[in-house]
């Protein structure tokens, strides 16, 4: 089926001659999955999707629900969202302050201190996409009772992109131009025409913090402002106490400005400890209502679950493990730096050999034995959200056919078994971070390369290093001196262009940019290049997603990356306990949702 | 005595000063900075992140950020955290009243042990009593703290569900109940690490007081018909107990250092666990504050510890 007939299906969907439940049976009967369906219908206009994307909420009245307790092993030190390093810090500012909109788990925007999610329909969207005006909440209070208005937004454009302040989340608000309109309208402006616009005041790096008590630390004397550590936010909690590196309490804020929220009386993050033991305080003794992020094997997350006071949650995201195949050579040094881009690699340049790793690592395997519900085996590399997923690409694991590929390729076994052509070995370093999941991934797919006649040589350097920015340092994964290496790499809005820029040809990672270019595989196409782009700039979303998932197609058909498994966030709460979760943003984004049933 | 006095304190300036380099190079050496989370985090641009350690003074050369960081320290300015932008010294007060609780009675708790147990074990060698205490005193130092403090937590928070094994720093409540929960929570930290500490010192004890029971003044004491409680406490112990406090003494800095393991594991917010995470983040000015008033602390109490044993033992001169 082509665009245009999507387009008319759409089109009779929003003149009400197609039903939206027909159209999706009929996207279906395609081959599109139904979120895929419902996503094309919200996102072109005709679909309710802000009603779906956040669970109704039942409490009829405020507070009165006693004390939610949260446990995270890493704890928090700051409380200004545009000093929060990590999500911990990002997400205990959450707590108190606010954006103007927030990622529901579906990948859609939620309104919180926004009005309305603009859109073309409601005159938000400029059609030449160079512009988009947020209109306010009316009647929001900041927890010290002065009145929340556009200034306060304009005023956290400012400060972000002042750099004398060095903010965090600088980098959403420099290239872009925010004015006030009126009181309680604010319009964003950008140079060129973006279709990803929710950048700027939306999510983690959204969080507004108020004017009056920051403008006179907008500068220099950034980190002297008592409201660093003494948040006054619109959040559903104010703050009560907070100790650096511990402990973080809030209590209800009786002013909020969504009806009968929130439901707890007060809130507690407690930071510190280890995962495994925060599972146990949620899952066996009860004694916390939710723990962040449990990097724990499932086997015991299962065994824990059997105690049936708590259960995990799994929160898909745009997380994913996956391998490179190097394009260039490790092992020949150009101008003093190895793996320089003009050279190529001697066995991965050969199609036949990549197309054989990919058939040499047994995905099942990894998702049963190794990762469990945390890592569900995937053919994309980007796999969400799920308008962007890519119906075309198959993984297989064969070690039949990636011998009768390497025999047909001309690759010949030695007498040690392991395949040579023309001098070339098929013998590869393979790195990875210290990681115990990951060492046994290394070991699977050693084991199935073996019988294909590649050996495998497992190098394994510490994360602190291995993820590291220092230049000095080889074992660096931007600097991939190596044949192959593996990590997760993470999606962090429901967009996929900050993703995507992973394979485009001007982000090579090379000395020139102190490897600070995202592309670590140095791969190279002009059509990727070209569909990139043209994705950066084209204002209409579903050609856009069709765009995107060519990129996936493309790369993921070089085979230069290999995916693994999908890395979904898993986190535990009690069994009576009614989140609102969303892998696109923060634990808290939707805090005010929260409650308890009784 | 002064000059005495005078002349440690004069030799403690350098190698204070050689400790400090010491720490500053190996933590200017170690790999990774602050900002790593950012590295991967593709919403934030490189340059973003470069501003950022330029603006904290990361990419300066490693002798001019020292001597930075050692003027800032003699005018009294111990920098702020990386992580928190919080005063350094700041954040290791707010740590202090629970590290010195929790620390400070494990090992009042590993005195009142090792002391009467080591004492009665020695005047009685190879009774019973002696043979048990000295099994239970190899199990308790052979056993690391960080498993038994899991244990306990197995034990008693999870199977028997009694006390809790998150330790909470602020508590809701007043009097009796305030003081209840303070104790429940603190008793599993407090056991781990006495006992432990207890376990070697009662070994210590033990030794030192056996050395003392023999000595021929012990037995015209008990020859004159000195009553043999009076022999033991007057006589025996007080002449054993001065290696014991120059022992205790040099423990005396790990109570304001922390514990780190200990700390981690039942989330005790102490300066172990500030420290812990502050080299887990790389945050510098931390790491040097805590790891520097530690250096210090234990070149203070090494002092002390001599000048109360010459105290203690008149024998000793400082000449």
């Amino acid at each position: 089926m082509g665009e245009d007939d999507l387009r008319q299906m759409i089109g009779r969907v929003k003149n009400g001659s197609l039903s939206r439940r027909g159209f999706v049976r009929r996207m279906a009967a395609l081959g599109l999955t139904a979120p895929m369906a419902t996503q094309l219908l919200a996102i072109s206009g005709a679909g309710s999707a802000q009603a779906q994307s956040v669970p109704a909420y039942r409490p009829t009245r405020r507070g009165g629900g006693g004390a939610l307790k949260v446990l995270y092993w890493q704890a928090s030190t700051l409380l200004n969202p545009h000093f929060a390093v990590g999500t911990t810090n990002q997400d205990s500012s959450r707590v108190f302050y606010e954006p103007l909109a927030g990622w529901a788990a579906d990948g859609t925007l939620h309104p919180i201190l926004a009005a309305e999610i603009p859109s073309l329909e409601n005159g938000g969207l400029s059609a030449d996409g160079r512009s988009v005006t947020w209109k306010l909440k009316r009647g929001v209070k900041w927890h010290d009772g002065q009145d929340f208005s556009a200034d306060d937004v304009i005023f956290n454009w400012e400060y972000s992109r002042n750099a004398a302040v060095a903010a965090v989340t600088s980098g959403s608000y420099r290239d872009v131009n925010a004015v006030k309109v009126d009181d309680h309208t604010v319009r964003v402006e950008f140079a060129q025409p973006t279709p990803f616009w929710a950048d700027a005041f939306v999510a983690a790096t959204g969080q507004l913090i108020p004017k009056h008590l920051f403008q006179a630390f907008n500068g220099a004397n950034s980190r002297d402002a008592p409201t660093n550590l003494r948040p006054v936010g619109t959040g559903p909690y104010r703050f009560s106490s907070f100790l650096p590196g511990d402990m973080l309490r809030g209590e209800l804020n009786p002013n909020y400005h969504m009806n009968n929220r929130p439901f707890f009386d007060t809130i507690e993050v407690k930071g510190g400890g280890d995962a495994v033991s925060a599972a146990r305080a949620v899952l066996q003794t009860g004694d916390y209502d939710y723990a962040w992020n449990l990097q724990v094997e499932d086997d015991l997350l299962k065994r824990l679950e059997a105690a049936n006071r708590g259960r995990v949650n799994i929160v898909e995201g745009g997380g994913i493990e996956f391998v490179q195949l190097n394009v260039t050579d490790p092992n020949r040094e150009v101008d003093g730096e190895r793996s320089h881009i003009s050279t190529t690699h001697p066995a991965f340049s050969d199609p036949a050999v990549r197309q054989a790793m990919a058939l040499l690592i047994d995905r099942n395997a990894l998702e049963q034995f190794i990762y469990g519900r945390g890592g569900p085996a995937t053919a994309n590399f980007l796999n969400n959200p799920p308008r962007f997923t890519s119906p075309n690409m198959r993984w297989e694991f064969s070690i039949q056919k990636a011998n009768e590929l390497l025999d047909a390729a001309g690759w010949v076994r030695g007498r040690d078994g392991i395949r040579a052509k023309n001098n070339v070995r098929l013998r590869f370093i393979y790195q990875t971070s210290v990681n115990a999941p990951r060492q046994r991934t290394q070991a699977v797919y050693k084991q199935a390369a073996q019988r294909a006649g590649i050996d495998l040589e497992l190098k394994s350097v510490t994360a602190s290093v291995f993820f590291s920015s220092d230049v000095a340092n080889p074992d660096t994964f931007t600097k991939f001196y190596a044949d192959m290496q593996m990590y997760t790499t993470t999606m962090p809005q429901a967009d996929p262009q900050r993703f995507m820029n992973q394979y485009v040809s001007w982000e090579m990672s090379t000395r020139a940019n102190s490897w600070q270019g995202r592309n670590i595989v140095r791969w190279k196409n002009d059509e990727y290049d070209a569909a990139f782009r043209s994705a950066e700039s084209e204002i209409d979303p579903i050609k856009r997603a069709a765009l995107f998932i060519r990129m996936n197609d493309l790369i993921v058909g070089s085979n230069h990356i290999i995916p693994l498994v999908k890395r979904p966030t898993v986190s535990g709460s009690l069994n009576n306990l009614r989140h609102v979760l969303s892998g696109w943003d923060g634990t808290f984004w939707a805090i005010q949702d929260w409650w308890r049933e009784t | 005595m002064l000059q005495y006095l005078f002349r440690r304190l004069l030799i403690a300036i350098p190698s204070l000063l050689g400790i400090s380099v010491i720490l500053f190079t190996v933590l200017a050496l170690a790999p990774g900075d602050p900002f790593e989370e950012l590295a991967t985090n593709p919403a934030i641009p490189p340059e973003v992140r470069m501003a950022l350690r330029a603006s904290l003074g990361i990419d300066d050369p490693v002798h001019i950020r020292y001597f930075r960081w050692l003027t800032a320290m003699l005018q009294g300015n111990w920098g702020f955290s990386f992580v928190s932008r919080v005063d350094v010294d700041q954040l290791i007060l707010q740590r202090l009243p629970v590290t010195l609780v929790v620390i400070g009675l494990s090992q009042v708790l590993a005195l009142a042990i090792a002391l009467p147990v080591g004492i009665m074990a020695a005047t009685r060698p190879y009774s019973i009593f002696d043979q048990v205490a000295n099994t239970l005193a190899f199990v308790g130092f052979s056993l690391p703290t960080f498993f038994t403090g899991l244990l306990l937590i197995l034990l008693f928070s999870i199977h028997l569900d009694w006390l809790p094994f998150v330790y909470r720093a602020q508590i809701d409540a007043s009097g009796w109940q305030w003081w209840w929960q303070h104790i429940k929570q603190s008793i599993m930290p407090i056991m781990v690490l006495g006992l432990f500490q207890g376990a070697a010192w009662t070994r210590f004890v033990r030794s030192a007081v056996l050395d003392v029971v023999r000595l021929d003044y012990v037995t015209t004491a008990r020859a004159k018909g000195i009553p043999e409680r009076r022999v033991i406490n007057r006589h025996v112990v007080r002449n054993a107990l001065i290696p014991v406090v120059t022992l205790v003494a040099l423990q005396m800095p790990a109570v304001f250092g922390g514990a780190i393991v200990t700390e981690q594991i039942f989330r005790v917010p102490g300066i172990g666990s500030l420290l812990i995470s502050a080299v887990l983040a790389n945050d510098t000015p931390v790491i040097m504050a805590v790891t520097f008033v530690f250096a210090c602390l234990v070149i203070f109490f090494n002092l002390l510890a001599d000048v109360i044993y010459g105290w203690l033992d008149p024998r000793i001169s400082y000449n």
